[in-house]
């Protein structure tokens, strides 16, 4: 059992005293929503209407919701198997992410992907990818693309675990990206665990940000239970890529509290060291954070709290009530129909 | 106007033409470029095209072939070289998980318009780790296209045919073929990659084959001639998809055939066939289908005993008679 010291993360960098109340808010929103979700979801796969792998992503909600805010809308976005965080704070609804694990026809993926797979190319979502370390050559190649078209404002953001960081893929693809000048913004979520597998149990050099460097990539080391730190950074970092058209890689440290699935029995950790994470619950610190600058009332908690609530509701309605693709149409998705040739 | 030309020119004539004609085409592999391909067949193009259509690759086949995958979807037509179909075994993650699967894992809203190019097969004494006949692999994967070109007009139309293709398309070009001579057209027009093609026409019996191995069932029927019997030869062309009904409509008028297949027997694309001609046209068999194939053991490097592994003329002749 890895006992990895809560100082080994290193500290949220500056409080902002002046933050706009509206954004800081938002954000809250758009973790609690993250929250709630994730929760909602594990109480419908209790009554079997989620089937397969569920990753919860209950305690990184920091990570997502603070780099989605460095991307615009033409950037493009590269996830793990663990992707319903960023896929809701990418914008993509509720409704069709709830009816995706349904395997509804409405769903994001029309219900061929899953929890794993989700997708949505209006929103340049290009996928949740469940080889471990898959995604992140398709991530170089979507900036090569960029480069090649002279989409010079464009970056790819690449979002992937510790784990998929001992995959030779991490290291070509890091390799790959730096040698051929390409926009990619590597996000490290480091939540300590591969599966079961600790960080130094899989490493002999547990600092990602290391690797990166030499690979001859820029990085930076990031506390990733505060959403203000991440935001901030993931700002720096993605001016950085879209200035200089190089990749930058940043690693966000934080922690799930959840099993690794809903299949896990979480044997391999302490509730100890679960329980010293929890105190860095990432809402609750930023909600603290608000409460003491008198930015957030107890009104405006319970406000968000209930139409978070309602959109939940309506998407499990949403996803009960739609319809399944007809079985007939089983292949229909394998190959693209001549009327796609060029 | 037709020029004559060999397998690895008019491979690189398509490739000439292909980035000529859309600014979206590069090629990225190993030794693509400043070497001019493991096999010559982007010789010169480097100088001609520029580092950017032309990238040399470091050896990292997953990564490479996933960013072809990644190129392809944002909106550029790559053709990945993977320098031999050995080293695609480090590429299969890529292709598998993710060529294969995008489109319809996300419902139909993603393609791959990748086109990925590597040599196969062996007879070249490179030993067991350099000799691999693995098309059939591929050709199991639902998703991607599979071309085995057998001549020099297939070499080079299939590539143009292959980059209209809104999926992946996988071609193997046998590492013995590339100094094999043939004509193409100047402006190299898009091959049909729907169908199997009749190279031989005969009555007796149907030998089925692709890639370097037709040669060599080429040959045999050759010399069955001489001894009376009419063999037709169905060179596949096309091992996804798989046109059946050229292979059902020959084995209905022959009544007999024998599979011709560089890979092992055991799980082999041969066994496809065969259970197909079973499946469907049970009725018109004369005889048990037979199959041609290598023997099952790692490609020796010693030159006798590779002869003996691969299929020959000899042994496809012996094959046909056993079953007349």
């Amino acid at each position: 059992m890895a006992e990895v010291p809560l100082s080994s993360a290193p500290k949220v960098e500056v409080i902002k005293q002046d933050q706009d109340r509206e954004h800081a808010l938002f954000l809250l929103r758009e973790m609690l929503r993250i929250r709630r979700f994730e929760e909602k979801a594990a109480e419908v796969y209790t009554l079997g209407k989620i089937r397969g792998f569920l990753h919860l992503y209950i305690g990184e909600e920091a990570v997502a919701v603070g780099a989605m805010q460095a991307l615009t809308a033409n950037d493009r976005i590269v996830a793990t198997y663990r992707e319903h965080g960023q896929a809701l704070a990418r914008g993509i609804s509720a409704n069709s992410l709830m009816a995706e694990m349904y395997g509804k026809i409405t769903g994001c993926s029309h219900g061929h992907g899953g929890s794993m797979h989700f997708f949505d190319i209006s929103r340049r979502f290009y996928g949740g990818y469940a080889i471990v370390g898959g995604g992140l050559p398709v991530a170089v190649g979507l900036a090569l693309a960029d480069k090649l078209q002279h989409n010079e404002k464009t970056i790819t953001a690449c979002f992937f675990g510790d784990g998929a960081a001992a995959e030779g893929e991490f290291y070509e693809s890091l390799n790959l990206a730096a040698l051929w000048k390409l926009p990619v913004l590597f996000l490290c979520e480091n939540n300590l665990y591969a599966m079961g597998t600790a960080l130094d149990r899989a490493f002999a050099q547990t600092n990602i940000c290391l690797k990166a460097q030499a690979q001859g990539i820029e990085s930076e080391s990031v506390d990733g239970m505060s959403i203000l730190a991440v935001e901030a950074a993931t700002h720096r970092a993605a001016e950085a890529v879209r200035s200089t058209g190089r990749p930058f890689l940043l690693e966000l440290h934080t922690y799930r509290f959840r099993a690794h699935s809903m299949a896990d029995p979480d044997l391999y950790r302490t509730k100890k060291e679960i329980a010293e994470w929890q105190v860095r619950d990432p809402i609750k610190v930023f909600e603290q954070h608000l409460r003491e600058r008198g930015l957030l009332t107890d009104a405006d908690l319970a406000s968000l709290e209930s139409a978070i609530a309602h959109e939940l509701d309506e998407a499990v309605q949403f996803a009960d009530s739609s319809p399944w693709e007809p079985v007939e149409d089983l292949t229909r998705d394998v190959c693209t129909p001549e009327a796609g040739k060029s | 106007m037709k020029k004559k030309v060999t397998y690895r020119e008019a491979i690189r004539a398509a490739l000439r033409q292909a980035m000529r004609d859309d600014s979206r085409v590069f090629l990225m592999g190993e030794d693509v470029g400043r070497y001019g391909g493991a096999f010559a067949v982007s010789l010169g193009l480097l100088q001609e095209l520029g580092p950017e259509r032309i990238r040399d690759a470091p050896l990292s086949e997953s990564t490479f072939l996933g960013a072809g995958i990644g190129a392809a979807l944002g909106g550029m037509r790559p053709i990945v070289e993977i320098m031999t179909i050995n080293f695609s075994l480090l590429a299969l993650d890529q292709i598998v998980n993710n060529a294969a699967t995008l489109r319809h894992m996300s419902g139909g809203q993603l393609s791959v318009p990748l086109v990925v190019r590597m040599a196969s097969g062996g007879g070249r004494q490179m030993a067991a780790q350099h000799s691999h006949s693995l098309e059939g692999w591929y050709a199991h994967i639902p998703g991607i296209k599979v071309l085995t070109p057998a001549n020099v007009m297939d070499a080079a139309g299939m590539l143009i045919a292959a980059l209209r293709e809104p999926d992946p398309v996988f071609i193997f070009e046998h590492a013995t073929l590339y100094p094999l001579e043939g004509e193409i057209e100047e402006k190299i027009a898009p091959a049909d990659i729907s169908k199997a093609a009749i190279c031989r026409v005969g009555k007796d019996i149907t030998l089925i084959s692709y890639s370097a191995s037709l040669l060599k069932a080429l040959q045999a029927a050759d010399s069955l001639a001489k001894d009376g019997i009419e063999a037709e030869v169905i060179d596949l062309r096309v091992l996804r998809p798989l046109d059946t009904a050229t292979i059902l409509a020959s084995v209905s008028k022959t009544h007999r055939a024998v599979i011709v297949d560089e890979a092992w027997r055991t799980g082999s694309f041969a066994a496809e066939i065969s259970a197909q001609i079973m499946e469907q046209a049970f009725d018109e068999l004369d005889a048990p289908v037979s199959r041609v194939c290598s023997a099952e053991v790692p490609m020796p490097y010693a030159i006798h005993l590779e002869t003996a592994a691969l299929p020959q003329p000899d042994t496809i002749v012996t094959a046909v008679r056993n079953l007349m």
